[in-house]
């Protein structure tokens, strides 16, 4: 029986939902139910933490949740990677396969084991940064995803800090001028930067800039031996390709969130004492629109250290993304494994870094009554 | 003396989009002259749509929303802002006239501190230096009575409470020295025991700063404290234009007559009669947090009678209703409804125990189906628990809306075409469809103009003698209670300080919560406020 039917049903919820205050409540709603889970052990203790400074208190539960998450994850690797079919020994004697051969090479990588033996060997080799050897070259897969991991982020990195002040930017750019022509161009633009895949935007920077102008290095290919300046102009193209993926979508949400606020009271606030448009748009719009800016930022970022794959295999260049494929063809799980299980780790601590800046953000739990 | 601020023909439009039709040009104010000299304080009143918001905000020639200003003037020291283009009037705003909204809470920005916010007008416009301003909205936090002056501007919008933020508004707009505030609504948010202190508070820094004003609200008693001249409008239009003595004491327009006797329905009680219809026995109540917010609370309810439950906000008022209702099972306590306890929790009540109480909300708009006609919304209770369909569903429905004097024709409209009083009508008409023992009326009339308030109070009182019916009436106005009530109940911080015949509870001796909240509530009469100021001042001169 659902309430009390018809007559007193819908009017009931909707009191409930007219009645209670608005935002107050809202945050020490999610205070009180999000804590509730880990305080359950020690009640006293997670209580006060989450009264005196609610700010720590979420935070830690972030920190707890993120490395639940990434445990979870390295057992759907693990899990993932057994459930392929297939097998790295068949693959790897082609022709030459006889039972024996197989059997010893297996014996050889130890897959005679049980799974779960494998997993907790392998988990606790990670947990070191140990992630055992490549079974196709032999060598320390850390090593080599040291170098690689290296290359990505420094490609990620330039990308990065040229994208987003500069999405950040024409985002705000776009709400001055909204509906008007600057607004119109931006968005057409990033919209047909968002459209494109980014192996037509990489082939196209290399037929304009590389093949047809020569003012660009391709391919992006960087050695050890190249110096910091040969590096930067070797990784040009692919860092614009990246920043035209990744702007648009953080541009497009800069803009969204900052547009919802500034349809708020505060707003009109400011209006009436006679600030500026862009006074108004970066000093009492933008803080309160920060934590949906800082959470689609922090996907792109993600995306752009996980997500490169594509790029580095257009730019021939040597980064995580491309070993990781190589690594998929042969069936080298331990790289496969390694570099699933670092991509996941990136991608779920930039999410709890954004969590947590945006919890930052928010002066009702910065500031507690 | 020259005159401050001088409009003239002020004609305002927008632009609406009724779905379906064209966009169409709808005149919201027309022909409205006003004057304001330096130093005087000009009140415009009238009811929501009246256009009073509006009008205060072209003294920043500024549209809210669509809204465009589409001719006369606005001169301000002789000058009309309406021509000055968006960099002149940019140097006006925050600077020469400044804005009080109604909703402080909403008004501040929730990621910066007070004194930031209060200051930065100042600064932005080159007036004072950041040491002069600090200085000055120190004064005004001093001046408009905040608590700890000297940190008050540290502290951010949800660190405070709302009395406080609407006086931190005031000093904001004071703050830049303007020659003209615009006060809109600054105290209808509050509660009553607030309003007479942000009321005084503002009254005060008018005087000492020398500042001219415009206040606007719906309330004319209000408005008789702090101004001295009044702006009647209805619909866009000037009803009436004169000093408050003249407006108060001998208005010309029988709209301005209606509104100074609003308050002016009183009803004698019935006598307590021993057939108790609801009786709350010791009721503990509260979330499962731990926080309890209502305590111990007993009273009853005879049959056919109202009994008015008076307090501020978070006094429990509401959770009492929720209590009753079965919404929020008790903690302790019980309930007995016409002599028979009834089931705590709403899943444990029988259909024919949920019909006999029925509820209606202070905002009708959120409790009804957008998407419903009104036949559906006050047809279910029929279907529910009458069983009723078809023809004989129709008629009924027709009769309850005969009944709420709407009439029938109204029966296809969507809420979404009905105005406030008639939504409330309809939300009347439901709870009536159910034949209930009990209306619990949780601040029905809160949210409506005062002449439509009154008119809904009327009809409930009309239901009343026809069907016996027994209300519980939610309110945190003295008036609604002197108008309707037989019983009363003081509720204050989850207690109930007074309980009693209305005669009883309203006359002395008086608690002092009570004794607070009757002198609270403004009168209809010039002076008043200081009359109420000079006995605080005295009694607690006298402690």
């Amino acid at each position: 029986m659902t309430g009390g039917g018809p007559a007193h049903g819908p009017e009931l919820t909707a009191t409930a939902a007219a009645g209670d205050s608005p935002q107050s409540a809202g945050v020490a709603g999610s205070v009180a139910s999000t804590g509730a889970p880990i305080s359950e052990g020690t009640p006293s203790f997670w209580a006060k933490l989450s009264k005196s400074s609610p700010l720590v208190a979420l935070i830690l539960q972030r920190l707890a949740l993120s490395v639940a998450l990434l445990f979870a994850v390295s057992l759907m690797i693990f899990g993932g990677v057994e459930a392929l079919p297939g097998d790295f020994a068949t693959t790897y004697l082609g022709q030459s396969a006889t039972p024996q051969a197989i059997e010893n090479i297996r014996k050889d990588l130890g897959l005679d084991q049980p799974a779960t033996t494998r997993y907790v060997k392998w988990l606790g080799g990670a947990l070191q940064g140990d992630f055992g050897k490549s079974w196709a070259s032999k060598n320390s897969v850390s090593e080599q995803i040291g170098k690689r991991l290296g290359n990505s982020l420094f490609l990620a990195f330039f990308a990065a800090i040229i994208s987003v002040p500069l999405a950040v930017g024409l985002g705000m750019l776009a709400v001055q001028f909204r509906n008007r022509l600057p607004d119109k161009i931006i968005n057409v633009v990033s919209l047909a930067a968002i459209s494109l895949p980014e192996f037509f935007v990489g082939y196209l920077l290399i037929l304009f800039f590389a093949v047809q102008l020569g003012v660009a290095t391709f391919p992006a290919t960087v050695y050890d031996s190249m110096t910091i300046g040969q590096r930067l102009s070797a990784i040009a193209l692919p860092t614009a390709t990246l920043v035209l993926v990744v702007l648009a979508h953080m541009m497009r949400m800069t803009r969204a969130a900052i547009l919802n606020v500034m349809s708020s009271a505060y707003v009109e606030t400011a209006e009436l004492k006679g600030l500026s448009g862009l006074r108004i748009i970066a000093k009492h719009a933008a803080p309160n629109a920060l934590a949906p800016v800082i959470n689609v930022i922090a996907l792109n970022l993600a995306y752009l250290v996980v997500g490169v794959v594509v790029v580095e295999v257009v730019f021939v260049y040597p980064g995580m993304g491309q070993y990781m494929v190589d690594a998929v063809t042969v069936r080298d799980m331990p790289v496969v494994q390694a570099c699933g299980l670092i991509f996941a780790a990136f991608y779920i601590f930039l999410n709890m870094f954004a969590d947590i800046l945006a919890i930052i953000a928010n002066p009702r739990l910065r500031h507690p009554r | 003396m020259p005159d401050l601020l001088s409009v003239r023909n002020l004609k305002i439009e927008a632009t609406s989009y009724p779905p379906g039709e064209p966009p169409k040009t709808v005149t919201l104010v027309e022909g409205v002259n006003f004057d304001v000299q330096k130093g005087k304080v000009l009140g415009l009143i009238g009811e929501s749509g009246a256009g009073k918001s509006t009008i205060g905000l072209t003294a920043l020639a500024y549209g809210r929303g669509g809204v465009r200003i589409t001719g006369g003037e606005v001169k301000l020291n002789g000058e009309d802002l309406l021509k000055l283009g968006p960099n002149g009037i940019r140097k006006v705003r925050g600077a020469k006239v400044c804005y009080v909204a109604q909703s402080a809470a909403a008004a501040f920005n929730p990621a910066h501190r007070l004194g930031e916010q209060v200051i930065e007008a100042s600064l932005k416009h080159g007036i004072m230096s950041r040491a002069e301003a600090e200085k000055r909205a120190l004064y005004l936090f001093k001046v408009l009575g905040l608590p700890s002056p000297e940190t008050f501007g540290q502290r951010y919008p949800h660190q405070v409470s709302g009395g406080q933020l609407q006086r931190a508004m005031t000093a904001m707009a004071l703050c830049p020295n303007p020659e003209l505030i615009v006060f809109d609504e600054p105290t209808t948010a509050l509660d009553v025991t607030t309003q007479i202190d942000v009321l005084a508070a503002i009254k005060h820094a008018i005087e000492e700063t020398h500042t001219a004003a415009l206040y606007i609200t719906h309330d004319l008693a209000v408005v008789a404290q702090i101004t001295d001249d009044i702006l009647v409008l209805r619909h866009g239009k000037m009803i009436e234009y004169g000093s408050v003595k003249q407006i108060i004491e001998a208005p010309t327009q029988d709209y301005t007559r209606a509104l100074v006797n609003v308050r002016g329905t009183r009803r004698d009680e019935a006598p307590d009669q021993t057939d108790t219809l609801l009786k709350v026995d010791n009721i503990t109540a509260g979330y499962s947090n731990g926080f309890k917010v209502l305590q111990n609370v007993s009273l009853h309810l005879p049959k056919g009678q109202t009994l008015a439950v008076v307090g501020e906000s978070g006094s429990g008022k509401s959770t009492l209703a929720r209590v009753i209702t079965g919404l929020l099972p008790p903690q302790e306590g019980t309930i007995s409804f016409d002599g028979k306890a009834l089931p705590k929790a709403l899943k444990g009540r029988s259909n024919d125990e949920l019909r006999r109480i029925q509820m209606i909300y202070q905002m009708a708009d959120t409790a009804m189906n957008p998407r419903q006609t009104v036949r559906d919304i006050v047809g279910r209770p029929l279907t529910f628990y009458y069983g009723l369909r078809g023809r004989e569903k129709t008629e009924r429905v027709k009769e309850l809306l005969e009944q709420i004097e709407m009439g029938g024709r109204f029966a296809d409209r969507y809420p979404a075409e009905l105005s406030g009083g008639q939504k409330q009508r309809v939300a009347i008409a439901r709870a009536l469809a159910a034949k209930p023992e009990l209306i619990l009326c949780d601040e029905p009339t809160s949210a409506l103009d005062p002449l439509v308030a009154e008119g809904i109070l009327k009809l409930l009182l009309k239901l009343q003698e026809e069907t016996q019916v027994s209300y519980m009436f939610i309110t945190h106005d003295i008036a609604i209670v002197r108008a309707i009530a037989d019983s009363v109940a003081v509720m204050h911080r989850g207690r109930l300080v007074r309980f009693g015949p209305k005669s009883k509870v309203l006359s002395p001796p008086f608690d002092d919560y009570t004794d607070l909240l009757l002198k609270s509530v403004p009168e209809m009469e010039i002076g008043w406020l200081e009359r109420v100021l000079t006995t605080r001042r005295m009694a607690s001169a006298g402690n």
